[in-house]
């Protein structure tokens, strides 16, 4: 019926329906966006909440404090009858069946006291209320992060010695390894890199025991040799492969062109390769950190001293010690995430690179 | 015109191609180094030990296949792990690859934004595991827990998750379900690298956006499924700082989550059963290999190659 052709009609549905495509795939993103969101505004919730409210049954994401007045050096909490004009009063202590002794404070709420008032009632604890207001409490972070508790500074100080010798070590080793793989010529170089590629098929379990032993055996438990110095031998068998497939994309001419200029193997290495496959580097050295900050089987097994431990595996111990004080363990929690989410937000692209690279290329 | 003689250009290529070879030798030697001392000695060691009982203070002592044995006849436990484990990867798998894909897939429909979607649900994959452990291990708290305090506001009496023998594993894939960025990303590369005159010719044939998906979208993308499968596989077999920190390194309750690297690390490091330990390990190296090499099999029916499909 209609004159318009059949081609343009065609086109106009197919944009319509690309853009309800796009519609309906915008509500999922954002539904799934608020689903993965959710684990995180629950951390960050309970991380700033009072102890009393975490346990609460009901969902309440803002962190409510309980009001408190304060007598000489003490602090009682302020519980009110119902009603318009409410009677405001301090509870002295808990008695059996459901009961509370308060002391009377008055029709006016104050904040401190010179003294307690000396009457007090016994009131059955659904019949006043605890006073309660919006409060972020930020002293669970430094109560959290405060010695003997989560000792931040020390593990924090083991962590980043570990992370920055393992990291140096692994990104000299693998660019090295790599650059002579992809680029140097010599006999049986293709059957060892299928070896080197067949040992990222090895659970890291097979070689676990050897190597306590083997560390052990040398005087390395409770130090951070067992955790470091292997990083120095190109160990990550996943890393030299990456490299390599950068180091392969540049063209050879560039090494002819400056080995007829009188430079020597290393030289070409350094001066003319290496710079051009700084974003690849800098992949590898992301992941390394990432790696190493996040380890844990490692330190587990080889840091039995206290003072030794590293970030992850001192949450772990903090969390046997104060498994009851959730507010404090997920303030912890926050805090040992914190340097990776700003390291994620400062350098994602790298991420996403190395993470498509060993997908596509892999 | 040549001046120098053929056989001296010929002694300078062939000491040229000498010198690269040792410069080759040279810049692998760390690698060589740390293969021989950090792995293939091991290795060697790890299956020698593996035939022995072996406590570390004492010398091992030669027992043949009795380790082995012992796992598969007398070691409840040892079957156990192995099932949870089995259990828990026929669970993740399936789900992982599909929420990752489905991911993607709504990622791939030029959507504005595409950074911060990407950012938001790649996130928690790099996250230290400990920590991620302890706030699910909240977040699964029965009373408390966020998970539980929603499915009341819909009238549904949560489960008891962790604790409970029956819902321990479930809760785990929940959890590993919030690691499913890095999948995902790598799906988005696969999609992104599919030729849009495909989908161009599909609409021609009158194609809709189901069709288009099923029969040009999964057959471009099949390697890649292919590879997150194996890498899956993989990994599901190591689940252990999970496991380790949300029961304290016990596998409770009822052995539920007694995954079968937690078990292999009980027997190695809580028992001291070094030689278990490794045999534990061997059976793993095993059964990884044997099930990347049953998927590497049956991958020819179902991966879309396109280079194969030219040459042929």
């Amino acid at each position: 019926m209609s004159a318009a052709p059949a081609h343009g009609s065609l086109y106009a549905s197919r944009r319509r329906s690309e853009a309800r495509g796009r519609a309906v795939a915008y509500a999922l993103l954002l539904a799934g966006t608020a689903v993965f969101l959710i684990p995180f505004a629950f951390m960050l919730s309970t991380s700033l909440k009072d102890k009393d409210q975490i346990f609460s049954r009901n969902i309440e994401w803002i962190p409510r404090r309980q009001v408190v007045v304060k007598v000489g050096k003490s602090e009682y909490p302020v519980y009110r009858t119902s009603g318009d004009k409410p009677l405001y009063l301090a509870m002295l202590e808990r008695l059996p069946a459901g009961k509370l002794r308060l002391a009377v404070l008055g029709r006016e709420r104050p904040d401190t006291l010179p003294y307690l008032p000396a009457q007090t009632q016994t009131l059955s604890e659904d019949s006043v209320a605890p006073v309660k207001t919006w409060g972020a409490r930020w002293q669970n972070y430094t109560e959290a992060l405060t010695p003997p508790n989560f000792r931040f500074l020390l593990y924090l100080r083991n962590t980043l010695l570990i992370t920055f010798f393992a990291l140096v070590g692994q990104v000299a080793s693998c660019c090295l390894v790599a650059f002579g793989f992809a680029r140097l010529r010599f006999p049986g170089r293709n059957a060892l890199f299928i070896v080197l590629l067949s040992t990222m098929m090895l659970p890291a379990q097979v070689t676990m025991v050897p190597l306590f032993k083997i560390f052990v055996t040398l005087g390395w438990y409770d130090t951070f040799l067992p955790l470091t110095v292997p990083a120095f031998f190109a160990t990550s068998g996943f890393f030299v492969f990456l490299l390599r497939q950068y180091f392969m994309s540049i063209p050879l001419e560039m090494d002819e062109a400056a080995r007829i200029d009188g430079a020597s193997t290393a030289q070409v290495f350094g001066r003319v390769i290496l710079p051009q496959i700084k974003p690849a580097v800098a992949t590898v050295a992301i992941f390394s950190f990432m790696g190493h900050w996040n380890d844990f089987l490692g330190p587990l097994i080889y840091l039995g001293n206290p003072d030794l431990r590293t970030l992850a595996l001192g949450l772990y111990a903090f969390q046997g010690e104060h498994s009851v004080d959730v507010q404090l363990l997920m303030a912890a929690a926050t805090v040992v995430m914190l340097p990776l989410l700003a390291l994620f937000a400062a350098a994602q692209r790298y991420f996403i690179q190395g993470v498509v690279i060993s997908g596509v290329k892999g | 015109m040549s001046s120098s003689p053929p056989s001296a250009a010929g002694r300078r290529k062939w000491s040229l191609s000498r010198r690269e070879a040792i410069d080759g030798y040279i810049f692998i030697a760390p690698w060589i180094i740390g293969f021989l001392v950090f792995t293939l000695g091991p290795m060697l060691f790890s299956l020698y030990v593996s035939l022995c009982d072996w406590d570390m203070l004492n010398p091992p002592r030669f027992v043949g296949l009795d380790n082995y044995r012992q796992m598969f006849g007398h070691d409840f436990r040892f079957v156990k792990s192995l099932g949870v484990t089995m259990k828990y990867t026929a669970m993740s798998l399936p789900i992982g690859v599909i929420t990752s894909l489905s991911i993607a897939v709504l990622l791939n429909q030029r959507v504005k934004g595409l950074t911060f979607f990407r950012a938001i649900f790649y996130l928690p994959a790099i996250l230290p595991g400990v920590a991620v452990a302890m706030l699910w291990k909240w977040i699964f708290n029965p009373d408390s827990g966020i998970i539980n305090l929603i499915l009341a506001k819909f009238g549904i009496h949560g489960p008891q998750w962790l604790t409970s023998p029956e819902w321990a594993i479930p809760a785990f894939v929940i959890m590993s379900l919030w690691g499913a960025g890095a999948g995902m990303i790598i799906y988005l590369a696969g999609l992104q690298s599919v030729p849009t005159q495909l989908y161009e010719a599909a609409e021609l044939d009158g194609a809709a956006a189901w069709g288009k998906f099923v029969n040009v979208t999964l057959p471009m993308i099949s390697p890649t499924i292919f590879f997150n499968v194996v890498m899956g596989i993989i990994a599901s077999f190591q689940v252990f700082v999970s496991a380790f920190v949300i029961t304290g390194g016990a596998g409770s309750p009822a052995y539920s989550t007694l995954f079968y690297v937690l078990y292999l690390y009980q027997k190695a490091f809580q028992y001291f059963s070094m030689g278990y330990a490794c045999a534990m390990a061997w059976i793993l190296f095993l059964v990884i290999l044997a099930l990347t090499l049953v998927v590497f099999g049956t991958s020819k029916r179902w991966v879309y190659y396109e280079g194969e499909r030219a040459r042929g």
